[in-house]
């Protein structure tokens, strides 16, 4: 079997699925990430947060293989990230980007069909039909499946990326920004789907700006400021008072939820 | 595995379309082939065409010279307009995946004028190096190093807006007729005649022996082309995307060019600039069959071959006595489609996007 066709073996629950070490990051002379490490574990979701410009989308771009490193290493499943074969790596994780344009009108079934294209000649192509119904079912984009991809809403259009990634079946998820254009109820299931992945096995990384959202899904959180990672750990642990007045440089509270005694970040107001 | 339901209308519309096509063009062939100062039925020109591969029917052209007319005379030329026409529309349906643009088209961009300014300098210094093959060999050199330059021109952020493009593409039009201009200027009289020709796009004088040299650059485009289907409905996602599904951007961008630059050089190098096949045919088979490159690949290559072969025809026939340029034909059709699809995607843009 030549060595694209290979199917990466999965990993097992609190295996390391992604490892950075030291990362650095500059472009153009200006430094955006410096001496980033971070661990992503198979069964978990953790987020990235962190105020605007503080190196989130980079270190995500990073981690996926879209930025160029300075210093630093990246493995996935302990393999140096360079040494993946393209084909090989986008059957072990899959990528939803931030921005979401597709060139020509190509139907949102087609679209999410696309997430099965690294399947395509492997024993696991018989799946695709069903990953592609259970990924739009999820996402709730059935109901448009023939309607052209630019002709949707920003929000129809995440949530029809969404399928893509989810179509892909991979054992690590990176979601850039994933709720950014959805509306409530929609943002709630993005993060729930998340979560469903992480308890199936899967590693989930995902770029939030929500903090509340990140607190009451996430198993860890990763707060990255001015490219450095300031603190990494459970939410209760890194989002307290005093770290996000100082990171995101205005004042709040932190309330429990009286039910679940998860934190709600409320930032204070006059 | 069962299909959904929209997905085997889709398939069954593009085998209903490609029959469909394929059905128009040999009926356009046979009408075109038997049109003329010299006239046969399409009865007569298939029985001239089965004597040629050893099949003799019995049935022969009325009048001396039909026959010898029919077969070193107009099989060529409509054997060069389907090839000819089938590797514009692939090239165009090409360029427009990797730019992303439905509006990219060799013409268009300044592919085509480049292609013809390398096919002319042949021409203009005599320059035989590689025998025959020397016109289609400098076309597709010079198409290539257009095509490259296009590209790296037009992409800012991975991706191509229409004014960078269309303004690329007046630069680079304005710079090689510069060039063809030149040429003009140093070549003698029937080098100066043959330019002439080259900038209106003409298959006129096609014969047996240019087809032979243009048809394996073609075969080796549509292969190579059909090849990069799947992969080029990929990069519809964006570049990052189609990466992060397997696919190697880098090598696919640079296949594409490639084989663009061969399709186009082939064209160009015996008929000259024949512009907006690229664009009317691709867009109207997307408009039928929708966007994945698989289905419009075969309709674009059928549909290219069947308008080049009727515009031939209308282009030897519409007037008494004389041979109408092609180019010119295609552009004064393709000219106003231009405009309304710029029109459009302004509309849908909000601006010039």
């Amino acid at each position: 079997m030549s060595r694209r066709l290979e199917i990466p073996a999965a990993i097992a629950v609190g295996e390391l699925a992604v490892r950075a070490r030291g990362i650095g990051v500059q472009l153009d002379g200006k430094r955006i990430l410096e001496g980033v490490d971070l661990d992503l574990h198979a069964g978990e979701v953790l987020a990235l947060i962190g105020p605007n410009g503080a190196g989130k989308s980079t270190l995500l771009g990073v981690l996926s293989g879209d930025a160029a490193l300075t210093t630093g290493t990246v493995e996935i499943a302990g393999v140096p990230l360079g040494d993946w074969h393209l084909q090989v790596l986008a059957r072990q994780r899959a990528v939803l980007a931030q921005s979401n344009a597709v060139a020509f009108p190509f139907s949102v079934a087609e679209i999410v069909e696309m997430g099965r294209a690294p399947w395509r000649r492997t024993p696991l192509e018989d799946d695709d039909e069903r990953a592609v119904a259970e990924a739009m079912e999820l996402t709730e984009v059935t109901r448009f499946a023939e309607r052209a991809y630019p002709s949707l809403s920003g929000g129809e259009r995440a949530r029809a990326s969404l399928a893509r990634v989810l179509a892909q079946r991979t054992g690590i998820v990176m979601l850039d920004e994933p709720t950014a254009a959805l509306d409530l109820k929609h943002q709630e299931a993005v993060l729930r789907i998340a979560r469903e992945r992480a308890a199936a096995g899967d590693a989930v990384v995902v770029v939030l700006h929500d903090l509340n959202l990140a607190a009451a899904y996430a198993d860890r959180v990763a707060l990255l400021a001015d490219g450095r990672l300031h603190s990494a750990g459970a939410p209760e642990q890194v989002l307290t008072a005093e770290t996000i007045a100082e990171v995101y440089q205005h004042p709040v509270e932190i309330v429990r939820h009286p039910r679940t005694g998860r934190a709600i970040v409320v930032p204070l107001r006059d | 595995m069962t299909i959904p339901a929209p997905a085997r209308a889709r398939r069954g519309r593009a085998g209903l379309l490609t029959l469909a096509l394929l059905v128009a063009l040999v009926i356009a062939a046979l009408l075109s082939t038997g049109t003329g100062q010299l006239s046969a039925s399409p009865v007569e020109v298939l029985a001239t065409l089965l004597k040629q591969v050893g099949i003799d029917l019995g049935v022969v052209p009325e009048g001396p010279n039909v026959e010898a007319a029919l077969t070193t005379i107009r099989f060529p030329r409509v054997v060069m307009s389907i090839v000819i026409g089938a590797a514009l529309a692939v090239a165009g349906l090409l360029m427009q995946a990797i730019f992303g643009n439905p509006l990219a088209e060799p013409g268009v961009v300044g592919v085509s004028s480049g292609a013809a300014v390398g096919a002319c300098s042949a021409i203009v210094f005599n320059l035989t190096f590689f025998g025959e093959w020397t016109v289609p060999v400098l076309a597709f050199g010079a198409g290539l190093a257009v095509t490259l330059l296009v590209y790296g021109l037009s992409r800012a952020g991975g991706r191509t807006e229409v004014v960078t493009l269309l303004l690329t593409g007046i630069a680079l039009n304005a710079f090689c007729g510069a060039a063809l201009a030149l040429l003009t200027f140093l070549g003698d009289t029937s080098a100066r005649e043959q330019i002439v020709f080259w900038q209106l796009g003409s298959l006129n004088g096609s014969l047996w022996q240019q087809v032979l040299v243009v048809l394996p650059f073609v075969l080796v485009g549509l292969t190579g082309a059909a090849f990069l289907a799947r992969r080029l409905d990929l990069l519809a996602l964006g570049e990052k995307s189609a990466r992060h599904l397997g696919v190697n951007v880098e090598v696919l961008r640079v296949t594409a060019i490639v084989l663009t630059a061969l399709l186009v050089g082939a064209a160009v190098a015996f008929a000259g600039i024949i512009a907006f096949v690229g664009l009317v045919i691709p867009h109207l088979m997307r408009m039928i069959l929708g966007p994945a490159h698989g289905p419009l690949l075969i309709t674009s290559t059928l549909g290219g071959a069947l308008l080049l072969t009727v515009g031939d025809l209308i282009a030897r026939t519409a007037v008494p006595f004389a041979d109408l340029p092609i180019g010119m034909l295609t552009s004064l059709v393709g000219g106003p489609f231009f405009f309304w699809l710029l029109r459009r995607s302004r509309k849908r843009a909000g601006g010039w996007g």
